[in-house]
Parts: structure tokens; sequence; C-alpha cells
């Protein structure tokens, strides 16, 4: 009996010391931290995915609080967070960002797109891509191995015959895939931009021709329609410029590659 | 005592290799397309147009800087084109197709007589001006290689005949045609270098060929040969500076850093090729095998396009499923027969659909064959876990940038993991990061 109870009694008084040696120096070493971090690090969308250009959603607390970074920071959080941020800051939440969305700038699907070899190797499209400039013909097409799906948050993204399609209801436009694209053909559009060109082949048109047949072949009939000078033709391919579009889809109408596609 | 490293796998055992016996023979195509990438540098720039006639060994691509180097016409006749074409690498790369009038007609050679007598400081201008990088399979340029800073110290220049690679057999049969140009092109660079040590390696599979060396060697000075064990990667530039001098390379280092340089055989012929005669490089022995009719080894002319050697092999015994440019464990696999080779060339390889089928990856057992295959020394089992992880900085702790990606450890593995191409993927994701990270400075 005797031994249990010096051991009880040993182990409580230790226990005492640890704790009051932990109360002392919790007191002693206190530091400060402001509660508002705490409470905008809630507010945000909690994803991590760094678009707002810190260390995760902690780091953009931790800065939003030390009036580094602006209190509309957090895009996937979008203009809900942005007033919540603003409201634990006691600041304006300021001019309301048009929402982006993230677009895929090719529709090289299989059988529209060539392919140039069978690609059997690790699913990858920067290794895809290291291999003899990737299986598509075409050199600027969408390589369709899903770097970008691996790298979405939101689960945004799914493959299609080799082909990313983005889900605009569930894109945050953080910019993940954009980053993680090793051939740049996702691009940050307004959501409201409803008319795209999904083509980016900067080759001459028999060259992109070749190679897809949905390839914009830098011809200009969308710019010669275009009556509001909302399109420009350089290095080969049409863009939008969607400050002046209105939205009208006299382009795609009249585009011979159906290239230019009205959502 | 057969000198060898830590670690290394057995491929080429049961493996026959028919094109041993095979004496070299020469082919040539009616069209070549000679690319401008030649090198692991610089692409050179074409200095050529469409519809210009030139000789054999005219310089049709001049180098950009110190860290590249010339290419030469390979034939003589017309060039068709100049333009760019997809290669190998990921963007497009420019070449140079030229029609072959088989004339043969070659431009003026300045042969600078023997090696033995010429002057020492002409001998890396003359490497350059031949176009020669490493015939090995990397395409380092040579020139660039043997130009030594004054503080750095060589003690020794390695002769690399390993051939380690399954399937190949370029090296050997070079060795055993041609030992006397090994031989000249080695002590070539011993003395452009002042070196006064030069080992050549050859693998105990290569018996003729360790013969033929070791006559070629005979009263020459300080040149021996020393036989090495049959192993999986012997023929790497770490692993064959270890089994012949005992010393290690540091991380992220070059061989000069312990005193050694390392040359292929072939390298050292071609050199020797470049002062003998002054020729050029523009031709190179090739080993064509696997599921092919007539396996050979041809001596094929840079820039001859794998389909034309194939037909000159007797075409595909079976329906091929891949063809790799270099070995069956470190080749690049080519995305079609319509490319052309290149000066690294070593070997085709052709597999077929059944050979060339990836096995579905399955969940490590945790057996360790890996860790004792690797000849770094590295855990390839823990590396995948961080590699597939995306996790880039815990793959940099486990020294994921010292793997070499040879394979040794995706070949032992019972649960046929794909650990080479995630090691492969992760080295490139670091390489583009750190990229990045420079120019942002």
């Amino acid at each position: 009996m005797l031994p249990i109870l010096y051991a009880g009694l040993v182990l409580g008084i230790l226990g005492l010391i640890f704790g009051l040696v932990l109360t002392f120096a919790s007191k002693k070493f206190h530091v400060d931290v402001d509660e508002r971090v705490a409470k905008v690090r809630e507010a945000c969308s909690g994803a991590n995915c760094g678009a707002c250009g810190y260390p995760g959603c902690d780091g953009y607390a931790a800065a939003v609080v030390a009036g580094e970074a602006p209190v509309n920071g957090c895009t996937p959080g979008g203009a809900e967070s942005a007033r919540k941020i603003a409201a634990i800051m006691g600041t304006e939440a300021g001019d309301e960002k048009e929402r982006l969305v993230a677009r895929v700038r090719c529709q090289g699907a299989k059988g529209i797109a060539k392919e140039r070899y069978v690609y059997d190797g690790y699913v990858s499209c920067a290794t895809a891509a290291s291999m003899a400039g990737g299986p598509k013909d075409c050199r600027f097409a969408c390589i369709g191995m899903g770097d970008c799906m691996d790298h979405c948050a939101f689960g945004a993204i799914k493959m299609v015959d080799n082909l990313a399609v983005i889900d605009e209801k569930k894109c945050t436009a953080c910019g993940s895939c954009v980053n993680a694209c090793p051939r740049g053909v996702i691009e940050l559009l307004p959501a409201s931009q409803s008319v795209i060109v999904r083509c980016r082949n900067s080759d001459i048109a028999r060259v992109a021709r070749a190679v897809c047949m949905d390839a914009c072949i830098g011809c200009g009939r969308c710019k010669r329609e275009c009556q509001y000078e909302a399109i420009v033709v350089e290095n080969g391919f049409a863009r939008i410029l969607p400050d002046k579009c209105t939205r009208c889809g006299a382009c795609a109408k009249v585009c011979p590659c159906n290239c230019i596609v009205v959502s | 005592m057969k000198a060898t490293f830590r670690g290394g796998v057995h491929p080429a055992h049961g493996t026959k290799r028919p094109t041993q016996a095979l004496a070299v023979r020469d082919f040539v195509s009616d069209t070549v397309q000679i690319v401008m990438n030649m090198n692991i540098g610089a692409p050179s720039t074409p200095c050529v147009k469409k519809g210009d006639h030139v000789k054999v060994g005219q310089v049709i691509g001049e180098p950009n800087g110190f860290m590249s180097i010339p290419v030469h016409a390979s034939v003589s006749g017309e060039v068709l084109s100049v333009e760019p074409i997809p290669y190998l690498s990921e963007a497009p790369a420019m070449c140079v197709t030229i029609h072959n009038d088989f004339q043969d007609e070659w431009v003026e050679l300045k042969p600078l007589g023997s090696v033995e007598t010429v002057d020492p400081s002409l001998i890396i201008p003359a490497i350059r001006d031949a176009g020669i990088c490493g015939l090995g399979g990397a395409s380092f340029p040579t020139h660039v290689k043997l130009s030594l800073k004054p503080e750095q110290k060589c003690d020794f220049i390695l002769a690399n005949g390993a051939e380690c690679e399954t399937h190949l057999t370029s090296d050997d049969r070079l060795m055993r045609e041609n030992s006397t140009r090994v031989v000249d092109g080695l002590r070539a660079v011993m003395r452009a270098t002042g070196v006064k040590q030069g080992i050549i390696g050859i693998e105990d599979n290569k018996p003729e060929a360790i013969a033929a060396m070791e006559k070629a060697c005979q009263g020459r000075d300080g040149v021996r040969v020393q036989v090495l064990k049959t192993k999986y990667p012997q023929g790497g530039e770490k692993q064959l500076i270890e089994a012949l001098t005992g010393r290690q390379v540091p991380t992220g280092g070059l061989p000069i850093q312990c005193g050694v340089v390392v040359v292929n055989v072939a390298t050292c012929a071609a050199i020797a090729d470049a002062i003998i005669d002054g020729r050029p490089l523009i031709d190179r022995i090739c080993t064509v095998t696997g599921c092919v009719r007539n396996p050979a080894n041809l001596r094929i002319r840079v820039g001859t396009i794998v389909e034309d050697i194939i037909g000159e092999c007797g075409g595909y015994s079976t329906e091929a499923g891949k063809i790799f440019f270099g070995g069956a464990m470190m080749g690049i696999c080519i995305p079609n027969s319509n490319v052309p080779v290149s000066k690294s060339t070593g070997g085709i390889v052709v597999m077929s659909k059944e050979q060339a089928t990836s096995a579905e990856e399955d969940p490590c057992i945790r057996c360790g064959k890996c860790v004792d295959a690797c000849p770094i020394g590295l855990l390839p089992y823990d590396m995948k876990v961080s590699a597939d992880a995306d996790k880039l900085e815990e793959c940099q702790k486990k020294h994921i940038m010292d793997c070499m990606l040879c394979g040794a450890c995706t070949f032992v593995c019972p649960a046929r993991r794909w650990l080479t191409p995630s090691f492969k993927v992760a080295k490139q994701k670091i390489a583009a990061q750190a990229k990045k990270g420079g120019s942002g400075k």
C-alpha cells in the first residue's frame, strides 16, 4: 500500500511544481495577440490558396491587422469576405471589384487537336510537356494531364477528353491553376465576359490549322465585324478587350474556325 | 581487383547483346535534318539559307557564346529548309534540312598532326571548332569541360568506356576497331590540360575491347586500362570516379572539384579525329537494336532520320511500342520515328508494344530494395512520398538534387512504383523554382 501512496504523492508534488512554473511562465512571458487577427482569419475563405500574395490565410490576416494588406485582398472570399474584414477593421470595403473567373483558352480536346504521340508516362502536364513538347501537336494547347486540377483547392476543374473544363460557379479566381499550367493556357477574365477567344496559337495560319481544326488563324474577320473596336489581332491570334466588349456575340457568328465561344 | 562502386543493379542479366559481335558499317541516307541545339548549352545559330549548296564539314550553325558549339553539315548537297521542327525538348528546335547529292564533297581540312607533337594550346580551340560535345549522352560541350581555371587542380583524366547501359555496344565496337584513336584522343586531352595520368575504365563484359585497348596503351605515356565490374550504372560519371580513383564528387559539384575530368571514349576518338585529320564531328557510331529485323552497329551521319535507320536495319520485327534514344535504362523516348539523331545518340532501342506497356503502380511494401540499389545512397521510397505530395523543400532535404535519374530503384522495385518519373518531375519543379527565384532578384 505504502509504495502506491509514495508514488501518488511524488507525482502529485511534481505536477504541482510544473503547474506553478507553467502558470508563472504564461503570465511573465505573455504576448498580446490582437484578437482581430483570429477574426480576420475566420472571415477569409480559408483555402490557403495564396492568391492574396501572403503565405496562407494566417499570413494575410496578420498583414491586414498590421495595416499592410488591403481588406479586399481575399480573392476567393470575394465581396462578402471583404465586407466582413472591413467591419472587423472598422474601415470601408471600398469599391467592389468585379468577380473574375479562370478561363481555358483552348478547345483542343481529343479528336480536335492532332496528337503527335501516345503518352503513357507519369501523369503530369509539366512532364508531358518536357517530352518533345507534349503529346498534342499544337505547342499552345492544353496538355490535359490535370496539373491545374491537382492545384485547384475548390474542385472547380475537371478534365474532359484531355481538356481542362472549369466550373465557373466554383471558381474563386485564386490563380493557382494559372500558375500550375506549364503552357499558360488559363487566364483570369471578368465573370461577365461571356464571349471568349478559346485559342492562343500564335503560329502562322497554315501551321496552326494543320495542328488543330479549331485553331485561331488570325484572319481578322471578328475584328472587322466588331463595331466597338473590342478585338485586337496580334501575334497571330485574336484577343477580346473586356472593357470595350458589349458581349453582343457578333464576332462568334463570323469566326470561320469556331474559336470564339459565347457561353 | 575489379573496381566498382556501392549499390547498383544488374539489368543486363539474361539480356543478349546481339550487336556485340557485329562490325560497324557505314550508313548514309538521302536527307538529313540537323538540329541546332545539339549540346546542353546555347543552341547554335544557322548560317546557311534555303537553296545553298553545302559541303561535308562546312559550318552550318555558328556557336552562341562560350557554352555552345558549331554545327557542321554531315552530307554534301542542297539546303532544303531552315525552320524550327518539334524535337525532344519542350521548345521546337531550329533545324537545317540537307538533301544529300552523294558526292561526299568535303571542305578543306586543316590537320594539326600527331597528338604527341601538336602545340597543347591549340588542342582545345581545335576541339571547339570541330563541334565536339560529350558523346556519352549528356552532350556537354567538351571544350568547356577541358578549359580549367588556373586554381582548379586536375590529377586524372578518365576515359569512360564502361558502357553500362543494356543493349548498347557502340563504345565496345569503337574500342575494338579504333583503339588507337581512343588512346590518341585521351593523350590529346591529357596534353591540353597538363595531366599526367589517364585511365580508361571498361566493364569486364567486353573482354575483346579490354584486350584491344591494353594493346593500344602499350608504349604510351601515363595511360592504362582499368577493368570494372559489370554493373549498372557503372558508366555514371560519379560512379566511374568512385570506382577508378576512390574519390567522391561533392554534392551539387563537378568532377573537377575532386581533381578528375571524365571524357567518354567516343568523345576521345572524335577529339583524335579533329586533331590528326582536322575532321569535324559529323558522324558517330550508333547501336540499333531491339525489335528490328537486323540489329546493327552503324556509323551514321548526324541528322539521319530514325525511320531511315530502322529501314536500313530491315524494319520492325514486331509492332513497335516505343523507341528510345540511348539505352533502355536512361534513354529518352522519342515521339515518333521522324526525329533526326543528334551527336549524343549512342543507340536506338526499339521496344515492342508488349515491352513498352507501363505497369500499374502498387503501394510501397517497405522492402528497402531501392535503398540497396541506389548508387548515390539516397532513400528513394522516402523521396517518393515527398515528391508525390509536391513537398519540394522536403525533397531537397532528402537530397533529391543528387539523384541522377539512373532508374536503378525503379528497376528493382517489386511494387513497380514509378520512382524515377516522380523524381524527374520534382527535380524539374525545383529547377523551375530556382530559375524563377534567380530572375526575380
